[in-house]
């Protein structure tokens, strides 16, 4: 795959004909959401909104990992930056995400030790080079992360490393998507799917729920190509009312997903209940680490507790991360919340959709 | 935050690659890939490259897209 047919996944002439296209075909008032950050930066980007027709609606669901992550989870977070023996090894947009009383950015700005890696290998990296301080990795991310912190515990059991720890905060796309499909305020006649989530597990892990929920669903790429012809594929399963799963991004997505990744991830996980901000607990939604592994289990070693406290007066980041509101509709929007001085998580992360709304939304 | 452009490896030195971007370089783990090649073109996830992209499929689903815009364009033009 060469460039050259990246830039033809953004024709801007292929992308006019797929729309005219889709404004002849739908005629029924849909709701479509997208579950993944990415797909959200990517929409907002390249205007699909507003390019779209008026019996379209586009909602951004819980696709961001910084996001979905529970204010306990933060608070956690920053009471293992605290303790002078931990050095914080974490992605960047954790930092600036509000807990209860204080942010990593704010334990950094005191001195703590919080650093910002790109991947697990920087982490371990670190723990190598202090062997008199314990690296804590902060864990978050879905089914596409979760194999490369897996693969980091392995590395660090193999290479007898004994200050290299995790806290594993992750998500898994499927039981939240059965959680979506329930809610009856919210009301979806279609899932855009992950690109990269379902390049790890494949069509097959959403199979349980297609049958279930007999929702129409499709797997999506990046590109404004990707994302209209997945649009364009929702709208003529409802319109034909022929719910199917489709994959519309078979360069990259494969039915059986990537067994390599997928083994990674059984070996050093298992599935275990999971609070999401916005969601509440979700059953088999999260990952805990193995018996096999727990030496590595920042949770177990640290017994870091996850005390429930209350979220941001105002903040509507919950409704907002389930389509329920836009952010618009949230009081501290572009008051009080800023992408400067952000109050809730989706307006942290630039793949929040209070930051996207913020950054494209009046442009449009 | 998903990197949707795909990589290039240019160097593959113990399950670790060099890949390449529109010429920015950077190291990616290949433990999950299946027989990784010089030139393969990988999507790269926070330090590990994740799959192998299918350049038959890219290609392929570009046709049939064309294929079938230009059908209901010629149909519409003629109408």
């Amino acid at each position: 795959m060469s460039i050259k047919h990246l830039h033809e996944y953004r024709d801007p002439e292929l992308s006019r004909d797929i729309i005219e296209q889709i404004k002849k075909e739908s005629q029924k008032q849909i709701r479509l959401m997208e579950v993944c950050g990415t797909h959200t930066v990517s929409i907002f980007r390249n205007g699909i909104r507003s390019l779209l027709p008026e019996t379209i609606s586009l909602l951004s669901g819980p696709g961001c990992p910084v996001c979905v992550t529970a204010q306990s989870e933060i608070d956690a977070f920053v009471e293992l930056a605290k303790r002078d023996d931990v050095i914080i090894a974490t992605f960047g947009d954790l930092i600036r995400v509000p807990g209860a009383d204080s942010s990593l950015q704010s334990q950094q700005a005191s001195g703590r030790d919080v650093r910002i890696v790109y991947s697990t290998s920087d982490a371990l990296e670190i723990a190598k080079k202090n062997p008199d301080k314990n690296v804590v990795f902060l864990g978050i991310g879905f089914e596409t992360t979760a194999p490369t912190i897996a693969a980091s515990i392995q590395a660090a059991h193999d290479l007898n490393l004994k200050n290299y720890f995790v806290v594993s905060a992750h998500k898994l796309l499927p039981p939240a998507l059965s959680t979506l499909a329930e809610n009856q305020q919210i009301n979806i006649d279609g899932f855009i799917l992950p690109g990269h989530v379902s390049v790890v597990i494949g069509v097959k892990a959403y199979i349980p729920f297609f049958e279930k929920y007999n929702i129409p669903c499709v797997i999506a790429g990046f590109e404004p190509i990707d994302i209209l012809q997945t649009i364009h594929m929702l709208v003529r399963q409802i319109e034909g009312n022929t719910p199917m799963l489709e994959n519309g991004y078979k360069r990259a997505v494969s039915f059986e997903g990537n067994p390599k990744a997928q083994s990674i991830l059984d070996t050093v996980f298992e599935p275990v209940d999971a609070a999401w901000r916005g969601l509440g607990v979700i059953p088999l939604s999260g990952l805990k680490i193995r018996k096999e592994f727990e030496a590595f289990d920042a949770q177990k070693v640290f017994d870091v507790q996850l005390t429930e406290k209350e979220e941001p007066k105002g903040c509507a980041c919950g409704e907002i991360l389930t389509g329920y509101k836009i952010p618009p509709q949230c009081p501290l929007y572009q008051k009080k919340c800023t992408p400067i001085h952000p109050i809730g998580p989706c307006m942290v992360s630039s793949e929040g959709t209070c930051a996207a709304y913020y950054r494209y939304h009046d442009t449009q | 935050m998903c990197l949707a452009i795909p990589s290039k490896i240019v160097k593959i030195e113990n399950n670790m690659a060099t890949i390449d971007v529109d010429g920015v370089r950077r190291e990616a783990s290949l433990l999950m890939i299946e027989n990784p090649k010089i030139g393969d073109y990988v999507i790269v996830h926070a330090g590990f490259a994740i799959n192998k992209l299918n350049e038959e499929d890219a290609l392929e689903s570009l046709k049939a897209l064309r294929e079938a815009v230009s059908l209901i364009f010629d149909d519409h033009k003629q109408k």
